[in-house]
């Protein structure tokens, strides 16, 4: 049986944890279980920009991947990039089994602002539903409600609801009805 | 629908290559990458991306400019965008000047990025569909404006396809009026030259030293009034091809410098010392019997044959009577549209008043007429009496009557007239007669003509 595995790197809360777990559940046939956290993969960090590569945590987290995997998200705290962008709300392997979404940006602190869970939790999901529609062949959605839409910004994000449009739904269902929980 | 605009990634860090080209496929774009210049380029000949990032620093072989420049060469069109991380004015100005469309920085905002590739993939779009609407106007040219169902007209079509690949100069020989420059755009539009311009130049309207600096160009202060550089009708064709109205016009002087044009393929602008390479499909045409010109010495014979590497000669209207009603109802379709009118059709009097006219103006005064006849009349159909003018000069003719002959006695009179009429060319008498030219050898064995 697949499993929906998913995995700290560095420290995040286990709140945090439950509501991904839980949102998880409602959304795909797969047994959801939680891996220990991860430690910081050793030479992510760039000194000049003081952030993360996006690139080096998704490797490191793809080599936990146990045998039963059926998708293994990434949740951390970490500030994401890769060498071209300036940041990354989170990463997956289109058509792939791993994904990685990183909190740090979902966070009002971020900006300034009072923290506020409930609006974390929202953002959390959203990006949770964008990255592993990816691991299903979901591309980017022209519908700016749907998960699977392209935010580059922040209130991008926020203008997304917690769930896939009508075409982007089709297409997941489809794949999950295709057998074996859609795994790859 | 994004994964028909392939993109490629050109930097020699792997890492910058595949997270980037993995962000794009994320957004539906089929990605390519390369580590440097030599295997971008060899993908370039293989497939026609519609993007290019390419990174301006690059150790070792081609930097991002001589990678750009080389990609620029295979494809002209091609949409490059400078990467960067070590931003300077100086190479900004020097990419954008070797024809970058775009310039950025990295790390940039991801909004940036995707801001930028949709607004090139419009723009891309946008050029696609202008080809398709070019090839829609070229078939325009090719089906519609050439109406005919004489066998002479369509053997000529069949030759302007024929022709249309080759690069071959067409010499298109006619009375005014007879569609030369039609049958040189349907050549042109048939080809594989058909996105490229197609230059139209009257030489018969200008004289000798304006038809100079019109064909070839000039520098600025190469004569007086000459304030600016201007591209003479010759660069302006580079690549498509040049059509030469009433060639058997031009001075003496002027036919030596095309000559030399036709030949080597090079000129100079009028008042300048910079050699300028064209590479112009030539079609020209002429009213005039350019071999009796060559003859008298008016036209040179080695212009003469360049030109005249293939031959098209258009009949007048009045040996192809067949075309004139279903060219009077196209004109009548068309000219009322334009015009607005609502004209239902032309009547048989007025059909059969034209199919008995010689028009000497040929197809360009059928047009004029009719479009005189619906300025002037009022909606429904035209009628004989739109054409009282026509009706005079017809009237005004003897009516021809049939000699009281044998059939074959009549048939060797005709061959002696159509003989008399093209000073013993047999293929252009059997053309006339409407008979190929071994039928025409025939008869002429048959009747003991000799010509």
């Amino acid at each position: 049986m697949n499993t929906f595995y998913i995995v700290a790197v560095g420290h995040v809360a286990s709140e945090v944890l439950d509501w991904l777990d839980t949102a998880a559940a409602e959304w795909f046939p797969f047994p959801v279980r939680r891996l220990p956290a991860l430690a910081i993969p050793e030479g992510s960090f760039d000194a000049v920009r003081q952030q993360y590569q996006s690139v080096e945590v998704m490797k490191t987290v793809a080599q936990t991947a146990p045998r039963d995997t059926g998708r293994l998200l990434g949740v951390t705290e970490l500030d994401l990039a890769i060498p071209m962008l300036t940041f990354l709300f989170g990463q997956a392997q289109l058509e792939g089994r791993v994904a990685v979404v990183s909190l740090c940006r979902l966070r009002q602190e971020f900006y300034g602002l009072p923290a506020n869970d409930g609006l974390l939790r929202e953002r959390a999901i959203k990006e949770m539903l964008h990255e592993l529609g990816h691991t299903f062949g979901l591309t980017h959605c022209s519908e700016p409600q749907c998960a699977m839409s392209l935010a580059t910004h922040i209130d991008l994000v926020d203008a997304k609801r917690e769930r896939y449009c009508d075409r982007c739904g089709a297409h997941l269902a489809r794949r999950l009805a295709a057998g074996n929980g859609g795994a790859i | 629908m994004k994964g028909v605009w392939p993109i490629l990634i050109v930097d020699d860090e792997e890492v910058m290559c595949e997270s980037m080209a993995a962000w794009l496929r994320e957004d539906g774009y089929r990605v390519d990458t390369a580590p440097n210049g030599r295997k971008a380029v060899e993908l370039a000949k293989a497939t026609d991306y519609a993007i290019y990032f390419v990174d301006l620093k690059m150790p070792g072989g081609m930097d991002g400019i001589e990678t750009m420049i080389e990609i620029r060469r295979l494809r002209p069109d091609a949409a490059i965008i400078i990467i960067t991380a070590y931003a300077t004015v100086d190479t900004a100005i020097q990419a954008m000047k070797e024809g970058a469309q775009e310039y950025i920085v990295k790390p940039c905002n991801p909004q940036e990025i995707s801001l930028l590739v949709s607004r090139i993939l419009k723009l891309k779009k946008l050029q696609r569909e202008n080809a398709i609407l070019r090839k829609k106007i070229t078939r325009q040219y090719h089906h519609s404006d050439i109406v005919t169902k004489n066998p002479r007209m369509e053997e000529i079509l069949a030759l302007a396809r024929d022709v249309a690949s080759l690069r071959s100069t067409v010499l298109i020989r006619g009375e005014s009026g007879t569609g030369k420059e039609l049958v040189a755009r349907a050549i042109h539009y048939s080809g594989e030259r058909a996105d490229k311009p197609f230059i139209t130049v009257s030489c018969a309207a200008l004289s000798e030293t304006l038809l100079e600096s019109e064909l070839f160009g000039y520098e600025k202060g190469a004569f007086t009034g000459a304030g600016a550089q201007s591209k003479g009708k010759f660069e302006l064709a580079d690549g498509g091809a040049i059509f030469l109205d009433e060639i058997g016009d031009i001075s003496a002087k002027l036919q030596a410098d095309l000559l030399r044009v036709l030949q080597e393929r090079r000129f100079y602008r009028v008042g300048g010392g910079e050699e300028i390479q064209v590479d112009a499909r030539v079609i020209t045409a002429t009213n005039k019997d350019l071999a009796e010109e060559v003859r008298q010495g008016r036209f040179r014979d080695d212009l003469y044959y360049r030109v005249n590497v293939i031959e098209i000669r258009i009949p007048p209207l009045r040996e192809r009577r067949e075309d004139i009603p279903l060219l009077a109802e196209h004109f009548v379709e068309r000219i009322g549209h334009e015009l607005g009118k609502d004209i239902s059709g032309i009547s048989a009097d007025a059909l059969k008043l034209f199919i008995e006219y010689d028009w000497p103006g040929n197809v360009r005064e059928l047009q004029n007429v009719i479009e005189r006849a619906i300025v002037t009349c009022h909606n429904g159909t035209l009628g004989a009496s739109d054409f009282a003018w026509l009706e005079q000069q017809v009237g005004s003719r003897e009516p021809w009557k049939v000699p009281d002959v044998p059939l074959n006695e009549l048939e060797r009179r005709a061959i002696i007239a159509a003989l008399e009429r093209k000073q013993g060319n047999v293929k252009e008498a059997a053309a006339a007669l409407g008979i190929d030219r071994s039928t025409l050898y025939d008869k002429l064995k048959r009747y003991e003509i000799t010509h």
